[in-house]
């Protein structure tokens, strides 16, 4: 075989070719992109037009027209609604969210003592941020004092009445403050809870497993509303007479066992996608049902579902506005609270106010999303295609 | 002697290898957790019972036959102050139901198009859908319905400057309104020519497929019946002389009278509740597109199907196996959700249960009529779902 002389096989490199026009200018990248078809052009020109027509309005409303500061509601209304902006005015009116701002964090917490939930703030993120970041070490020290030592310490701080602090009672609490508590306590209780749930679902004990389903389903198949209706009517109605039940308290069982429920569920998903052989390989290694629960079963379980778990959380999170139904005033119930005061009763407060809200809450939404977004495809420990 | 210390060991044994008998100690844990559970609903049903003795409230189911005595601002069947309370959480419950079945409705189709619209090649719709889904998956639903609540409010005008639409139908902050349909005589026949063509519908799709599946020859079913359906029902209305008059509204200086009305909560709550949960079901069905393998179309595409067949025969029916599941929490999620109207006033199940609790003081029985109803819809729509779900599901051979 004459391997030598091979005329047929390139001996010198073609020189490298420009990429094509489509995928390196913009006219290429439009062209792609923006008019592929008839179809697509119909639809981006429609999309432009709307664009057109609904952009400037809506920027003219949050920020070109909007008034950014004034003292009461003169700022924010007309000559004829007797204040001082020109006829036909429409606008946004941050002056309110900025005056209010302190209020809409803390509700009427006292001023003086508002660097408690400060505080309690202030140790929240640094608790949070290394359980956060995959690299720091110790998750299960910093996990211990963020679920157990902090809600104790964050409890006495609020609360007072210990070490000299001033007593606050809870009716006081409100705000983006009260928002926060509920969720993190709705969370905090809802993991372990809903773990035990799903375990007990899926239990070979009939009567441990239908008390499980019952719950469960009951908890679902009925609006968070009711749930806090019934926490709220139903409470003090069974527990004994005299017994008295702090009504921020009732709220907070109401969401925790809603949360529970749905944690249930989201991890028994994660539970029904672990092979049998693991249990079957733990058992045979000796293992009992709690050790092979907890060392093989659950950490792989919860693994698998931890966007359920955040999307839990996020629903959760947004949940917690309802309780302003029931009187209370977190976030969106002390907005609410403001449309009604006479210094700042304007057309455009209300909307105003339930837009800031509403950022708020995306906010927090929003970063949990894209954080949980990031851990799936940290912890993915599969191959990748 | 060592015969003793034998028989001894094997009954000690005995003794203790119940603690280790694994359905012994089932058995014990459940009659332990079932014990426990009895004592706890005893000590509440006692508290209970004491504590409504007490405040001197009866209890019993009595109350729903009395007299509601408070007004209710839209509803599908007749009712007055006068009606009973029984009557009231109909009303309130029939609302429910208008809100859930049109916003599932709206919900769907909006979902449908923002959810296709983010898989879209065109870069600039795929932004726009991607923006809306997360401005909305990442708002509470009760801000939404605020939001549209004052929306709604503030910019519609008075009574007296009402924004007058065709047709006789006028938009105001009172809500809007729109000719009553008085139907007159012989109207029975329309809805019964309804029901005709619909049974006949499903007569011919049977017949064209299984002609399709003899022959291989195809019919036009969806023509042949949406001819059906709505011919029919026309062609009565015309035989019948048609036997309808209107109602029209007459805006006088404060309020409207005459004609029907939509309630602004309604809308509000309609609204929001159909934009919140389209976002949702917009993930939800770009998910199940994306789960269809790419080699499926492909596949298609090779046999010689068009885009359209290919869409419609390859890849829709395997999504929509991904699809049912989530869509159906979706729906039970928007029907749950239709209960905070209660915010905004939105004479809904709550909303009138709840007024009804507040008037009796019967507690326990308002809020377990009210559990009742939503845990009947819940499960309702989930039998309806997952035997909708069994037939879609993949049949393997």
């Amino acid at each position: 075989m004459n391997t030598q002389n091979l005329s047929y096989v390139r001996s010198d490199m073609l020189n490298a070719q420009p990429a094509p026009i489509s995928t390196r200018t913009v006219s290429g990248w439009v062209r792609t992109n923006l008019l592929a078809t008839p179809k697509d052009t119909v639809l981006t020109l429609l999309a432009v037009v709307l664009l057109i027509w609904a952009l400037p309005g809506i920027l003219d409303w949050l920020f070109f027209n909007a008034v950014w500061s004034g003292s009461d509601r003169s700022a924010c209304t007309t000559v004829a609604q007797g204040g001082i902006q020109p006829e036909g005015w429409k606008g946004a009116c941050w002056a309110f969210v900025g005056d209010r701002f302190q209020q809409f964090m803390f509700g009427r917490y006292p001023l003086d003592e508002r660097w408690r939930p400060m505080l309690v703030a202030a140790l929240f993120v640094v608790l949070l941020v290394p359980l956060l970041v995959p690299k720091l070490p110790r998750k299960g020290l910093t996990a211990l004092l963020f679920f157990v030592v902090f809600p104790v310490v964050a409890f006495f701080l609020l609360h007072g009445g210990v070490l000299g602090l001033e007593e606050v009672e809870t009716p006081l609490w409100g705000g983006l403050m009260v928002t926060l508590i509920l969720s993190f306590v709705g969370i905090a209780v809802s993991l372990p809870v809903g773990i035990l749930l799903a375990l007990g679902r899926r239990s070979k004990m009939p009567v441990i497993r239908m008390l499980c389903v019952g719950f469960i389903e009951i908890i679902r198949g009925v609006p968070l509303i009711s749930v806090l209706f019934m926490a709220n009517v139903m409470l003090p109605l069974f527990l004994p007479t005299g017994w008295t039940i702090d009504n921020f308290l009732r709220a907070l069982v109401g969401v925790a066992i809603f949360a529970s429920a749905y944690m249930a569920e989201v991890i028994r998903g994660g539970l029904q996608a672990i092979p049998k052989g693991q249990t079957e390989g733990s058992e045979s290694l000796g293992l009992s049902y709690w050790q092979t629960m907890r060392l093989v079963i659950l950490p792989q379980a919860i693994k698998l579902v931890i966007p359920g778990i955040v999307n839990t959380f996020i629903g959760l999170f947004k949940d917690t506005s309802l309780v302003s139904i029931i009187g209370m005033f977190d976030l969106l119930g002390i907005v609410r609270l403001n449309f009604t005061d006479t210094t700042w009763i304007t057309p455009v407060t209300p909307i105003t106010g339930l837009i800031f809200a509403g950022f708020i809450f995306w906010l927090f939404c929003f970063g949990m999303s894209r954080y949980s977004a990031f851990m799936e495809r940290h912890l993915d420990t599969s191959h990748k295609r | 002697m060592t015969d003793h210390a034998v028989i001894a060991s094997t009954e000690a044994r005995t003794l203790r290898s119940y603690a280790y008998d694994p359905k012994f100690r089932g058995i014990f844990y459940q009659v332990l957790t079932l014990l426990i559970v009895l004592v706890v609903g005893w000590w509440i049903f006692d508290n209970t019972t004491e504590n409504l003795a007490r405040s001197g409230t009866a209890s019993g189911y009595g109350f729903l036959r009395g007299r509601a005595g408070f007004d209710i601002g839209q509803s599908l069947i007749a009712y007055t102050s006068d009606s009973t309370y029984g009557r009231a959480i109909v009303v309130g419950f029939l609302n429910t139901m208008l809100v859930a079945i049109l916003g599932i409705f709206t919900a769907t189709v909006v979902g449908f198009i923002i959810g296709l619209g983010r898989l879209s090649r065109n870069w600039l719709i795929a932004k726009l859908c991607t923006l809306y889904v997360e401005i909305f998956r990442n708002i509470p639903v009760l801000l939404i319905i605020f939001f549209w609540y004052k929306g709604v409010l503030d910019s519609l005008p008075q009574v007296r400057d009402s924004i007058a639409l065709p047709f006789n139908i006028f938009l105001n902050n009172r809500g809007l309104a729109f000719p009553n349909p008085i139907w007159g005589e012989g109207a029975w026949l329309i809805p019964v020519a309804f029901l005709v063509g619909v049974v006949a519908t499903i007569v011919v799709a049977r017949w064209a497929r299984q002609r399709q599946a003899a022959t291989g020859k195809q019919f036009h079913t969806i023509w042949t019946g949406t001819g059906l359906i709505i011919g029919l029902p026309i062609l009565a209305f015309l035989i019948m002389g048609a036997p309808l008059t209107f109602d029209s509204p007459i805006a006088g200086r404060f309020n409207m009278t005459g004609g029907a009305r939509i309630l602004p909560e309604f809308v509000a709550l309609y609204v929001a509740l159909s934009l919140y949960t389209a976002s949702f079901i917009a993930e939800v069905i770009r998910a199940g597109i994306r789960g269809v393998a790419k080699g499926q179309s492909e596949a298609a595409f090779a046999l010689g199907l068009q885009p359209s067949h290919t869409t419609r025969l390859v890849v829709v029916p395997q999504a929509m196996r991904i699809i049912i599941p989530p869509l159906t929490s979706q729906y039970l999620n928007l029907t749950k959700n239709s209960s905070l109207g209660v915010a905004i006033g939105f004479p809904e199940l709550f909303s009138t249960t709840s007024t009804t609790l507040n008037q009796t003081g019967q507690a326990v029985e308002a809020i377990s009529i009210m559990l009742t109803v939503y845990l009947a819809i819940s499960i309702a729509t989930s039998i309806f779902m997952n035997w909708f779900n069994a037939k879609m599901a993949l049949v393997e051979r």
